[in-house]
């Protein structure tokens, strides 16, 4: 008991774990040059060349290999579900519905936000700050869910949307009229 | 328990004296945290609690820092667990079991930790013997409510000083390592683990990067 205040760890800013534990997190190369970089000295001490054939030696030698496939598998897995993550991005529309509610009436859908990995709970709160109207996040029959905003704001909307999350990409919306009425805004 | 991820949901804020129970009870299952609880839980802090799947709720300090869950299941027995976040602040106040290189992989994959894992030579299980007294007289251990601190804790090699029972929390370092991976609760005592060497010891964890690790809390 020498002092009274916890300890503070480092977490790896790649995987979060502590960096002794990177090896297991799937984004091992990842994660060390972030440790390379931002915690020097602890990099040394994990990753040195000695540590590591220390670690090794420990080992049985089938155990060795079991564990470098292993690794291996492991971190196929993550780069695989990375790119898959980065392609479903590339691939997925967010959709801004004007909906006719009542003859000049309108509300706006948003849908497809999710894909970009947004939080529709806290995008919904900040569309009904940004237009000060109801905002909220409605399920859809197909399921899956929309954000549901008071009002036509389907112009605005789109612009908010790209300066506000700019992980989405303007091209990735598209905006839509929903009744047989035309006079929509953009394309 | 949580190995999938957790979508975080509202958070309460508690009232002053379902906290000050809270601390009671923090304090009657970890002994050992009692200088710190102050800095654990400050008195003026507000503590929230957050409802997680499976009837389980966190408690988290000032909005962003996990202190410890509770599962509100008869099975579980309404122990508390420390969040690893807590452990690695104050890795001396829990008791502690080792495993073995081998099995790290498996419990961070959320497997359930078995005893070959413990009993192996890289895996420490508690080892009772004699502690080299406190300050104070030694005080008496595991009274109901006392409030002393039992004179207990981990040697260099790494074994506690007590047989732990089944029901009780533990936290799970592994063999060259110095932060804990997983807390958990005993479904064998560590006597049994020693005669039988084989069996679950703990059977859902919370372990480093499951869900609850990552959720987000702001």
């Amino acid at each position: 008991m020498t002092e009274l205040s916890g300890r503070h760890v480092v977490y790896c800013g790649v995987c979060t774990l502590p960096p002794e534990y990177c090896e297991y997190g799937g984004t091992v190369k990842k994660c060390q040059q972030w440790l390379e970089k931002n915690q020097p000295t602890m990099y040394s001490r994990i990753w040195s060349p000695e540590v590591l054939e220390a670690e090794m030696a420990s080992l049985s030698v089938e155990a060795q290999e079991r564990a470098m496939k292993d690794a291996k598998k492991k971190a196929a897995k993550a780069e695989a579900a990375e790119r898959k993550d980065a392609d479903k991005r590339a691939n997925s529309v967010v959709t801004i519905k004007r909906i006719e509610r009542n003859k000049r009436k309108y509300v706006t859908s948003v849908s497809g936000l999710e894909a970009f990995g947004l939080e529709l709970k806290k995008v919904a709160k900040d569309f009904g700050k940004k237009f000060a109207t109801g905002s909220s996040v409605t399920k859809v029959p197909s399921g899956g869910e929309e954000i549901v905003v008071q009002g036509d704001v389907s112009g605005e909307i789109e612009e908010f949307i790209l300066e506000k999350y700019k992980e989405v990409p303007e091209d990735n919306i598209e905006l839509v009229e929903d009744k047989k009425k035309k006079k929509g805004e953009g394309n | 328990m949580f190995k999938k991820d957790i979508t975080p949901s509202p958070k309460q804020k508690l009232k002053s004296s379902i906290q000050r129970n809270l601390r009671q009870s923090l304090l009657t299952t970890y002994p050992l945290l009692t200088p710190f609880i102050d800095d654990i839980i400050p008195k003026k802090a507000s503590l929230e609690q957050i409802k997680l799947p499976d009837r389980v709720s966190l408690y988290v300090i000032d909005g962003t820092t996990p202190l410890f869950f509770q599962a509100d299941t008869p099975s579980q027995q309404n122990t508390i667990v420390p969040h690893l976040k807590l452990v690695h602040r104050f890795p001396q106040c829990f008791p502690t079991i080792r495993i073995d290189r081998g099995a790290i992989r498996f419990v961070l994959s959320g497997a359930t930790l078995m005893a070959p894992g413990l009993t192996s030579k890289g895996g420490r299980l508690p080892m009772p013997h004699e502690r080299p007294p406190r300050e104070k007289s030694a005080a008496e251990a595991e009274n109901a409510d006392d409030i002393e601190v039992p004179n207990e804790g981990a040697d260099e090699e790494g074994h506690w000083s007590r047989e732990l029972e089944k029901g009780e929390p533990v936290v799970v370092v592994a063999e060259g390592k110095e932060e804990a991976c997983a807390v958990g609760v005993l479904v064998a005592g560590t006597k049994e683990i020693k005669e039988k060497g084989k069996g679950p010891v703990i059977e859902e964890a919370h372990f480093l990067g499951d869900g609850l690790w990552r959720m987000a809390l702001d």
